[in-house]
């Protein structure tokens, strides 16, 4: 069976419940037992309406809910048995679905664990081995997003950058754990696009699909990673490439620029250069110039300073970085990598050892002390 | 989200901000209440969605390492003298620095005789991550 797939058909079941009368949270669990069904179920007996199926399952599993519940408070409530003949599913369901997982009240992590679980369809125990925590920790900390969101009314427009914004991150975590949540990132960013016709989201869909791409050249097999001047290109995925920025051309000619078009605008001039020596640097450092602009991140600040380093040569990289907060994170790993460039191994070897000590991942740390390493080599022969 | 080590020590760290007597000579219930309290603080994390592991050390145990091809390994201590002793940790995933800190200082009140926070100097430090940030 095709488990994205089913999932796909979660957040339109969620809303057709919703609509029937069901609050979120409740309809939420209902459609998550209802999966668990459909797995047990399906192979061996596939439906013909999936989605009517789900439905159908889900309704059942939510009534049997609101009963186990009446009858603990020992109070009478009429439920209906059957589904009301009423309201079925509104085209804009999913898209509302995706709002209400990312809304402002939520922290970050809530928007996230919530997104993956109502929108993705994921349960608990994945989500959990995602992020490396205990299953009752992440369950708690979904039943309080509930929580938090409970009082929102389920078919308010949002703002679609907070949804963004939850979809990076989820691709950010990549795949530590044993569910890939860039995969997963790039399903909903699709169905996202699919939903609504907006330059940003297209932006991310394509920054996301154009690194996505490249992922299998970026780590070698041990797991340690490879600068992108050393990846094997051919290594490249040339589809999802091709995809990436197909959908970022067309939302650029809407002529409305954003944080992730700049991005994935970046992004595509990696992808389009088929040696390091090929790259256009001057393109990209006017790239990193209009996401300066637009956003007037540190980040952005930083990286800009690398390609200026590219583009103008390593003393002009160094001036740029000059202008930057030394506190950043992997500044002090920019300057150890201009320095080589600029012919100083000897205070390159230094600051790359200084900048493992600060790095923020495992394979960071690795890659770093090896390049001090090297040098330090070199310097001894 | 990030992870931090909530370590507790024994021994070692900064110099203690209250004196205090060892355990041993609290009161029964005075032990009881700093027991109650760490159990507590786990379920309130994991309540809140940020509790992802705790565990304590016996004191005791040995340094231990590789003595050469076919030799048995070589163990050193019990550590009397050593300075810095682990007693345990919690281990959480929280927003950011500052949550982390805010959580052990909630934890560093844990009650010690006659129910008084006992001020104990708890090391906070971040886990590295698995893997780096893709789009950076």
């Amino acid at each position: 069976m095709n488990e994205p797939l089913l999932r796909d058909l979660v957040p339109a079941v969620i809303g057709v419940l919703v609509r029937r009368g069901a609050d979120f949270a409740a309809a939420e669990d209902a459609v998550q037992d209802a999966l668990v069904e459909a797995v047990r179920l399906w192979p061996d007996d596939p439906p013909r309406d999936p989605k009517g199926w789900l439905v159908i399952v889900a309704w059942r599993k939510f009534l049997d809910a609101v009963r186990a519940d009446t009858s603990r408070r020992h109070r009478e409530v009429r439920v209906e048995g059957e589904p009301m003949p009423g309201p079925g599913e509104a085209a804009d369901d999913t898209l509302h679905l995706y709002f209400l997982c990312a809304h402002p009240s939520l922290t970050p992590a809530s928007a996230v664990a919530l997104t993956l679980r109502a929108v993705g369809g994921l349960t608990t125990r994945q989500i959990a081995r995602a992020y490396l925590v205990p299953e009752a920790t992440m369950a708690q900390r979904i039943s309080r997003a509930k929580r938090t969101v409970s009082g929102v009314r389920f078919n308010q427009p949002g703002d679609v950058a907070t949804v963004l914004r939850v979809l990076y991150l989820v691709f950010n975590e990549g795949y530590s754990g044993d569910v890939d949540l860039a995969a997963e990132a790039i399903r909903l960013t699709r169905q996202l696009a699919a939903k609504i016709n907006h330059e940003e989201v297209a932006g991310l869909l394509a920054l996301m699909l154009l690194h996505h791409a490249r992922r299998p050249a970026r780590t070698r097999a041990d797991g340690s990673l490879v600068p992108l001047t050393e990846q094997d290109r051919s290594l490249w995925d040339t589809q999802l490439i091709a995809e990436g920025v197909d959908v970022l051309q067309t939302a650029l000619t809407r002529d409305c620029l954003g944080e992730f078009q700049a991005q994935a605008a970046i992004a595509a001039l990696h992808a389009d250069a088929r040696t390091v020596e090929e790259t256009d640097w001057v393109q990209i450092v006017e790239w990193y110039d209009e996401l300066v602009r637009l956003t007037d991140s540190p980040v952005a600040r930083l990286n800009r300073a690398v390609a200026v380093g590219e583009a103008d040569g390593p003393r002009a990289g160094l001036a740029a970085l000059a202008e930057l907060d030394p506190a950043l994170p992997r500044h002090t790993a920019a300057a150890a990598y201009l320095h080589e460039r600029d012919g100083d191994p000897i205070t390159a070897a230094r600051l790359y050892a200084e900048a493992a000590r600060s790095a923020p991942s495992l394979p960071e740390r690795n890659h770093l002390t090896r390049q001090a390493a090297r040098l330090n080599a070199q310097l001894r022969s | 989200m990030a992870k931090y080590l909530l370590l507790k020590h024994y021994r070692g760290g900064p110099v203690p901000a209250v004196e205090q007597a060892p355990m041993d000579q609290w009161t029964p219930e005075e032990v009881d209440a700093h027991v109650q309290f760490m159990r507590d603080f786990a379920a309130r994390l994991e309540e809140t969605g940020e509790f992802v592991d705790t565990q304590a050390l016996a004191p005791d145990g040995a340094f231990v390492r590789y003595d050469g091809e076919g030799r048995p390994p070589v163990t050193d201590g019990p550590f009397v003298e050593t300075k810095d002793l682990i007693a345990g940790w919690y281990i959480i995933d929280v927003e950011s620095w500052e949550r982390a800190v805010q959580l052990a200082g909630e934890l560093s009140a844990a009650p010690g005789p006659g129910g008084k926070p006992n001020y104990e100097w708890l090391e906070v430090r971040p886990f590295l991550a698995d893997s780096p940030t893709v789009t950076e």
